[in-house]
């Protein structure tokens, strides 16, 4: 091949890339528009007068800012104590949830015993039964403990730990060097000593993707509560977010608000946490 | 290892997985005990099961045409797979380039997966609304007078498919980003050097070294699917006329609302039953599409 040839190869590969980078960033930012416009549109509506909002065209800043929608929502319309009743169920669920799956983990990672590879299919099983065949069953074993029309079947079964928790936390295990292990079973510490002083610290990143994880599940969470709950003084977030369609009907800035408030904290966590998020998708992608 | 030594290992190990395995056993086993027994009873959750055979799974297959329509209205919301399992590689291709503000891009996407469902369809509710939904605002630009979305039976579904391929493509895409991310650079390098253009490396080599992904993707986006519920009761409560009932939001009715336990029992162990048979079939057609390295 002649050096011109070479070069006129360059030329148009380069310019090919060129032609490519750009489609690309074409179709990117039209479709991160249609992704950001309902949001967007949503924001606007929370701040406007209940009189404007069905004006057409849409007006996309609001004049004058209505935020008393958004005091409205966390002062009568109980979003605040929705808030609260979430996190007074989430937070403690995802802890102990995780603490318990990655206890497991370990052992199923790093600890020989008989059954284990039976014990952990089993486990492996549970997540491959679609939940409705079991929706029924828990929801007559519960009421018959005297559990409806409270937290605990948003919050006991989630303390056991998951089966996917197990899968992706041990994931995570297997790839720490046995080293350290023998190394402080010769200083004779105990397998929960060592769970506690090397496993978890190493593990901080899959432990923190998972508690992410398991925490935007119980905090989006809608179909548990919808199932469980009755008494509106116990309803989550998500409860009165729906409960706002009848209580308000057709109160958009108040259902709008109500869905910004929501927003906030998982934005706020994903926005912080996006390394922990991406890294952790990697990790269990399909090299497992 | 001596053997008392080994035998206490055995005993931590077990305590170390005792929590998720009773968890297993109240939690999954026993209800799926339960959940086979009451299909075959008459069963309303106040007074205690009653025996009727196979009657449950009689009425389903041959008395309830609503069990059709929805498990048709099921299949049908399903369309909303292919769709946005090819509309989020085609995101996910073109944030693996060198590209500016990935962040930005990667947050907008995946936006829709970190908020709660209920907030995302109160939202898309206004947005299908006919005269003052922003959809049909956006239609009459072109002069396309837009339907009456959710109120017709025609439009509903498709309605309920847009609005869930927009809110499900986050999760697909990160899934992609991160099987993209795996393909060897040297296999494109090579078949650059054989000559071979964008699309035939595309083709010849992205999708099947990402098939494992798109596998994946597949089974949990039909096992999804076929689940779905509280974003139609949210949006259209299954109306109108049944058009957008599910066959999860139909048991759902017939457990919580008609108390018929046992009924919506035997339903869920025909979709159950469905799932299995459908993952299945999705395995074994794998063999023949997807490449494992």
């Amino acid at each position: 091949m002649s050096g011109a040839a070479v070069v006129v190869r360059h030329t148009r590969k380069q310019a090919s890339e060129r032609i490519l980078k750009t489609v690309a960033y074409l179709f990117l930012i039209s479709g991160s528009l249609v992704m950001a416009v309902p949001f967007l549109w949503m924001l606007s509506t929370s701040l406007k007068e209940e009189g404007v909002i069905f004006e057409m065209p849409p007006k996309w800043i609001p004049e004058p800012f209505e935020w008393s929608n958004y005091a409205f929502v966390l002062g009568e319309a109980n979003l605040l104590h929705g808030f609260m009743n979430t996190l007074i169920i989430v937070i403690p669920t995802t802890i102990i949830g995780l603490f318990t799956s990655a206890l497991a983990a370990y052992a199923f990672a790093r600890i020989q015993f008989p059954a284990r590879n039976t014990l952990f299919v089993m486990l492996l099983a549970t997540m491959m039964i679609p939940g409705v065949v079991t929706m029924i069953p828990t929801f007559i074993l519960y009421k018959s403990i005297g559990w409806i029309d409270s937290w605990l079947p948003l919050m006991v079964p989630g303390m056991f730990g998951a089966a996917a928790a197990v899968f992706f936390i041990r994931q995570f295990f297997m790839t720490i060097p046995s080293e350290l292990e023998d190394a402080a079973i010769m200083d004779g510490l105990n397998p929960l000593q060592i769970f506690i002083k090397i496993m978890l610290p190493l593990s901080k990143p899959a432990l923190v993707a998972q508690g992410i994880f398991g925490f935007l599940g119980g905090y989006n969470d809608f179909l548990g509560p919808l199932i469980y709950i009755n008494s509106p003084e116990k309803f989550t977030l998500q409860l009165v977010l729906a409960s706002f369609q009848g209580m308000y009907n057709a109160q958009w800035t108040y259902i709008m608000a109500g869905s910004v408030l929501a927003l906030i904290p998982t934005v706020l966590l994903f926005f912080f946490a996006q390394r922990y998020f991406v890294e952790g998708v990697t990790l269990t992608g399909m090299k497992g | 290892m001596d053997l008392s030594n080994r035998k206490k290992m055995y005993l931590w190990a077990y305590a170390f997985i005792s929590a998720p395995i009773l968890g297993f056993v109240l939690f999954a086993l026993i209800p799926i005990c339960f959940s086979v027994y009451v299909s075959f009873t008459k069963y309303s959750g106040y007074q205690a099961p009653e025996m009727s055979g196979a009657d449950n799974y009689v009425r389903l297959l041959a008395e309830d045409p609503l069990f059709w329509k929805t498990l048709r209205n099921t299949v049908y919301s399903a369309l909303s797979i292919p769709f946005g399992m090819a509309l989020s590689l085609a995101i996910a291709v073109s944030l693996n380039q060198k590209i500016a503000a990935i962040r930005f891009f990667r947050t907008a996407f995946f936006l829709p997966t970190i908020s709660s469902v209920v907030a995302m369809t109160l939202l898309w509710k206004w947005i299908f609304n006919a005269e003052y939904g922003l959809l049909n605002n956006f239609l009459g630009w072109f002069g396309i007078v837009g339907p009456a979305w959710l109120s017709s039976e025609t439009w509903a579904m498709p309605a309920m498919i847009i609005q869930g391929v927009w809110g499900g493509l986050g999760f697909s895409m990160v899934m992609y980003l991160a099987a993209l991310q795996g393909v060897p650079r040297s296999l494109y390098e090579a078949a650059e050097i054989d000559g071979a253009n964008v699309w035939q490396r595309f083709v010849r080599i992205t999708i099947p070294s990402i098939s494992p992904t798109t596998l994946y993707l597949l089974i949990t986006s039909i096992i999804g699917a076929m689940q779905d519920f509280p974003r139609f009761q949210i949006m259209t409560e299954g109306g109108p006329n049944y058009s957008t009932t599910t066959i999860v939001y139909y048991l759902f009715q017939n457990a919580f609302r008609y108390m018929e336990m046992g009924y919506a029992s035997a339903m869920a162990w025909m979709l159950g039953i469905l799932l299995m048979v459908i993952t299945l079939i999705n395995f074994r057609l794998s063999r023949r599409w997807v490449h494992y390295e």
